[in-house]
């Protein structure tokens, strides 16, 4: 700290700045208009959105357990399935769908603490191939249950007597709160000490866990995040299309989408799932009629973005233009001192060493 | 005597596991990659036999000899041109440029072919078998085992008895230092890679005779090669035959209780095997 009073200039780590406010302020208000859309738009768009909220959230949630915690999953689908499954088992009982949502997320957390045991004594490519053997458990267990639907799958009780509208508005409600939810969480979540952490582990786990950083700790508080997440997106979707089929739940194709995405839009930055789902999105309803060369397209996309543009759309922009929604990282500020600015320009919000 | 009859029928099963998770082991112990397309590449073989069978006058011996070295070659391009590329860019990108592939072989091969099952004509060798007192031993499960013995034999000694297999350990070992004394990384990566894409491709060809196969199945073919990998030991060959051989077992003795429990049984010995012995059954010995 001391230090850097005796420079020519004044240095100061900042976080946040005008721009982030901004472009904070504009997302608020973007949610705020979203939430306007169901008086204004027709089912039909609404119905679209609710895809891409529900794809914003497995990405955002990928995007979490990978780009921040070093863990390349390929069966975030277990959740995404035992979320819709909760739903069913709950609205099964009795209780609304709706209000069954949060219970598939906290379901999911609870199923991810085991689950993270196993998983874990995997590194690496192994990891992803056992989350994925893992998620391909889950649907075998959950088939031999008559009263789910076995491997049929089984619409869903409960909503069939409300009104078609009213349903889509409060799906659509549902899935944006969500959304809105899942970004934040994520946003704040790698603000503090835990985003920390987790950035430490990603570089370098051995010599985080030498400077005492709780290692498993953080990963796993980010994979049972994550996989409350997706259980929430596996909520919606049951909710959202009434009924729940085994293998298109569990399908690993979810895994792909949510890779696709992320990898697209920029891993490690929490702006690249929301950049990459609105491109996926698009290309989603360009390519829809194409059947399987839709699919191929998206993996040739994927694999040259995997090796081309490896920091992703948002990466590239954020390097040439140095734009920042979600700033999570800390900058050196540089500024000379000069008689009328030196005591404008500091008032950092942070200085180094100061938080210790 | 039924008990027998499964005991010998999983240990053919677990033949052609081993004979998939060979290629999957041995890019794995060169390169520290795990190729997520390796199923779909196997698929991929048994579609490619059987439409050269259908549109020339070919015999099978034929078209295998003229399949396998084709994989290989695709192998050998597509380390060079692709892999090479993304195992410099990290991990990451490694498992994402083969995930990308799985997908794009996979949704090809539906594309062309659509979803109805196939199965590679052997003549009689698809159901032929022989007796053995009571016991059924059919020629194509003795086949596979006796192959997949022969090629994790071969792999298992390629790296300790041939120069571009010593050359290929002291590439993946440290490559900077092993191209000082003249090792290319880059071919020696790449004739990893060829290996695996034949042994597969093999591993593929008996499978699609054994059994009907659609574009599908690549994913359940990968995933089951991993089992085996994991359960018999990371990096350990013989491991993998041991593990093949569990997982075969373990199948077929599920099957024989309660059909509809046979992929779930194999997965949880796979779990079990994470949770109370990680190492696997047989771990790599201390080099």
């Amino acid at each position: 700290m001391t230090t850097l009073e005796h420079l020519p200039f004044h240095a100061a780590v900042v976080r946040s700045g005008k721009a982030p406010k901004a472009t904070g302020g504009l997302l608020a208000a973007a949610v705020v208009i979203l939430a306007a859309l169901p008086y204004v738009a027709f089912t039909g768009a609404t119905s679209a959105m609710v895809t891409f909220f529900v794809l914003l959230i497995m990405a955002s949630m990928w995007n979490l357990l990978a780009g921040f915690g070093g863990m390349v999953s390929v069966g975030q689908q277990a959740y995404v399935g035992v979320g819709a499954y909760t739903v069913l088992a709950f609205a099964n009982l009795g209780m609304h769908p709706f209000l069954a949502l949060p219970l598939a997320a906290l379901t999911c957390a609870v199923f991810a603490i085991p689950t993270s045991w196993l998983a874990f004594r995997l590194r690496g490519d192994y990891f992803a191939v056992g989350t994925w053997v893992i998620a391909e458990v889950y649907r075998l267990v959950i088939i031999r249950f008559d009263s789910l639907g076995g491997a049929n799958g089984k619409s869903l009780p409960g909503l069939s007597g409300m009104d078609p509208v009213l349903r889509g508005a409060l799906t659509y409600w549902a899935a944006l709160a969500i959304a809105a939810l899942t970004v934040t969480g994520c946003y704040l979540l790698m603000r503090g000490r835990t985003g920390l952490a987790l950035t430490a582990v990603r570089d370098d786990e051995t010599a985080a866990r030498a400077n005492g950083v709780g290692v498993t700790w953080s990963k796993r508080l980010v994979y049972l995040v994550s996989a409350a997440g997706c259980g929430a997106a596996g909520g919606i979707l049951i909710i959202d299309s009434l009924s729940v089929q085994p293998n298109a739940i569990f399908s690993v194709q979810w895994s792909a989408y949510m890779i696709f995405i992320v990898i697209l839009g920029g891993i490690g930055y929490l702006e690249g799932p929301l950049l990459g789902a609105i491109v996926f999105f698009v290309l989603q309803q360009l390519l829809a009629g194409y059947g399987s060369w839709y699919l191929i397209i998206l993996g040739l996309i994927g694999v040259a973005g995997a090796v081309w543009l490896p920091h992703g759309l948002w990466g590239t922009i954020t390097r040439t233009t140095g734009l920042q929604l979600f700033p999570v990282g800390y900058l050196l500020r540089t500024e000379p001192v000069t008689g009328k600015t030196a005591g404008k320009t500091t008032s950092p919000k942070r200085r180094i060493g100061s938080s210790t | 005597m039924d008990f027998v009859n499964t005991l010998v029928q999983g240990v053919m099963l677990g033949g052609l596991y081993a004979l998939f998770a060979a290629g999957l082991s041995l890019m794995f112990g060169v390169m520290r990659m795990v190729n997520l397309a390796h199923g779909d590449l196997a698929v991929a073989a048994a579609y490619l036999v059987v439409v050269l069978l259908g549109s020339s006058f070919l015999p099978l011996w034929l078209v295998i000899l003229i399949a396998l070295p084709l994989f290989a070659l695709i192998g050998y391009a597509t380390q060079r041109g692709l892999f090479s590329r993304s195992l410099k860019a990290g991990p990451l990108s490694t498992l994402l440029v083969t995930f990308g592939l799985s997908i794009i072989v996979q949704n090809g091969l539906l594309q062309a072919f659509s979803a109805d099952t196939r199965t590679i004509d052997f003549g009689a060798l698809n159901t032929g078998a022989f007796r053995l007192g009571p016991i059924s031993v059919s020629y194509l499960g003795l086949l596979t085992l006796a192959l997949a013995v022969a090629v994790i034999a071969g792999v298992q000694l390629f790296p300790s008895r041939t120069r571009t297999g010593r050359m290929m350990r002291a590439v993946s070992d440290d490559a900077d230092t092993a191209s000082l004394v003249g090792a290319n990384s880059r071919h020696l990566y790449a004739i990893a890679t060829a290996i695996a894409f034949g042994t597969v491709a093999l591993a593929g060809i008996m499978s699609g005779a054994r059994s009907s196969f659609d574009p599908s199945m690549g994913p359940a073919q990968l995933i089951f090669a991993f089992e085996a990998v994991v359960i018999g030991g990371l990096g350990s060959l013989g491991g993998t035959l041991a593990g093949g051989a569990v997982l075969g077992l373990t199948q077929a003795f599920a099957a024989q209780i309660d059909p509809s429990s046979t992929l779930l049984a194999g997965h949880l010995v796979f779990l079990a095997v994470l949770a109370f012995r990680p190492q696997g059954l047989i771990p790599q010995r201390a080099v």
